[in-house]
């Protein structure tokens, strides 16, 4: 498997107690009607860690993630991200977006502006930095990513990768303190999932904090740091990946286990 | 038919062109002023809460379903028995379309900006940008492109229905016509002509609305 070859190189410590928690969710619930889609969740995500959370659909995976940056709103606990409530009703929750990126299944480039354009366009009306500050710092992570040559392009004329690809560029300018991925490979046609995943582990390599909901198990095993594993609702696992994969504790993760990994 | 003396067009040209200015001057005024409220109104229906929403769904609604000339005559009928005194054709009748053309302009609006998928404006929230900064920025430029073919063909619809503002005696460019026809006694000749000018107008107005079309699915 090609994702073995991006094994994580930096030794990092093993995620000690004492670097402090970028992301705290604490007992979060949220249900639409009866119908309970978080269950007294928690879990956190330390400074430079990267953190999968898989489980099979509607387990409420992508619903905790944009959780964290608001997207999505919640009935009863807490998440802290930077010292920062998100449910605070005091609290200036576009400031906080602007602070941590987010990557969507479906890219959501914008299609009327072009690639740069993209990229810009937070960095001028959100962090005032000057157009030529916004391109210059666009065009190096356009290079990073491997789409230096793109940059005049609109979405439409990318493959789905490179406008995945983009949209990781997209989030990046802003220096976020943190990255959500939500299924960042599940509308990616097989040889274009590679490329995403090479520009995510290479991300988690520099120490980038993330949070990334995704059904690629050969990410979770060789970059991840720890596995959190969802089913109705519910955290039933939090566990360090080598630890996940070579012994689930519960019975649902070894099913899901078994039927993923199987593919 | 014989008989219609071409240079009689000539002398009654500058009266027919008083008509197509008053024609002219309620299509462009009426596009702003139903522009204006329509956009107001597709706001109230999308970001109001339920009551402001309820309102404005109630005010297009009531008046999409009532004809355009009845709304141009009672207007012209009622509003000086409100207020006590006459407000002239004009102005009459250009409340009357503006009040008219809301309604239709603030659907078209409300579709266009529903038109673009609710993911763009998570994206744009996501980065950091405000809620008004992620409408100005990426919903409504995106849905402007995809509701001007469609408000200019309902401004090309307007500018036809201009026509039936000689329910309140004012001298748009079908009533010119119409009186100058009756007036020479030659009904064919003139209304032929004002066929000729309505339809090369839309025609051409049409045609660019293709063009632009065209433009807007590739991008």
């Amino acid at each position: 498997m090609t994702i073995s070859a991006l094994r994580k190189a930096s030794p990092i410590a093993p995620a000690s107690v004492e670097r402090p928690a970028t992301i705290e969710i604490t007992r979060i619930s949220k249900s639409y009607g009866a119908l309970e889609v978080l269950n007294d969740c928690s879990m956190s995500i330390r400074k430079g860690e990267a953190v999968v959370v898989c489980g099979p659909s509607g387990s409420g995976k992508s619903t905790l993630l944009k959780c964290v940056n608001g997207l999505e709103t919640f009935q009863s606990g807490s998440i802290v991200v930077d010292g920062v409530s998100v449910g605070d009703r005091n609290t200036d929750l576009t400031r906080l977006r602007s602070r941590i990126g987010m990557v969507f299944q479906h890219f959501e480039l914008y299609p009327h502006l072009s690639v740069l354009e993209n990229i810009t366009l937070a960095q001028v009306k959100v962090l005032r930095r000057s157009k030529t500050e916004a391109s210059e710092k666009g065009m190096t992570l356009l290079r990073r990513v491997g789409l230096g040559d793109k940059a005049g392009c609109h979405p439409a004329q990318l493959s789905g990768g490179q406008q995945q690809r983009v949209a990781i560029a997209r989030a990046l300018a802003m220096d976020p303190i943190a990255m959500l991925f939500d299924e960042p490979t599940s509308a990616l046609d097989p040889e274009m999932i590679k490329d995403v995943l090479e520009v995510m582990t290479e991300l988690a390599r520099d120490g980038m904090t993330m949070m990334v909901v995704t059904h690629e198990m050969g990410f979770a095993r060789h970059v991840a740091d720890r596995v959190v594993f969802m089913d109705d609702g519910r955290i039933l696992e939090d566990a360090p990946s080598s630890v996940f994969f070579a012994q689930p504790s519960t019975e649902r993760a070894r099913i899901f286990l078994s039927k993923i990994l199987r593919q | 038919m014989s008989d219609f003396d071409p240079d009689l067009l000539k002398a009654v040209a500058p009266f027919l062109w008083d008509g197509l200015l008053t024609s002219f001057g309620l299509l462009l005024l009426a596009m702003a002023g139903g522009g204006l409220l329509g956009s107001l109104l597709a706001v109230m229906r999308i970001a109001g809460p339920r009551p402001i929403a309820a309102l404005a769904a109630g005010y297009v609604n009531g008046l999409r379903s009532v004809p355009l000339i009845m709304v141009i005559f009672w207007f012209y009928l009622l509003v000086p028995l409100v207020i006590g005194r006459a407000i002239g054709a004009f102005t009459s009748a250009l409340v009357a379309f503006v009040i008219f053309e809301a309604a239709y302009y603030a659907e078209i609006i409300r579709a266009g900006i529903q038109s673009v998928p609710k993911q763009q404006l998570a994206a744009a929230l996501a980065s950091g940008l405000g809620p008004l900064q992620a409408y100005r920025f990426v919903i409504l430029p995106q849905a402007v492109r995809k509701m001007l073919p469609i408000l200019l063909s309902q401004s090309i619809a307007l500018f036809q229905d201009t026509s039936l503002v000689y329910v309140v005696g004012l001298h748009d460019f079908m009533t010119a016509v119409s009186v100058t026809a009756n007036r020479e006694g030659h009904l064919v000749e003139f209304y032929l002509f004002a066929v000729a000018i309505y339809f090369t107008l839309c025609f051409a107005a049409s045609q660019s609305v293709q063009l632009l079309n065209r433009q807007s699915v590739s991008p």
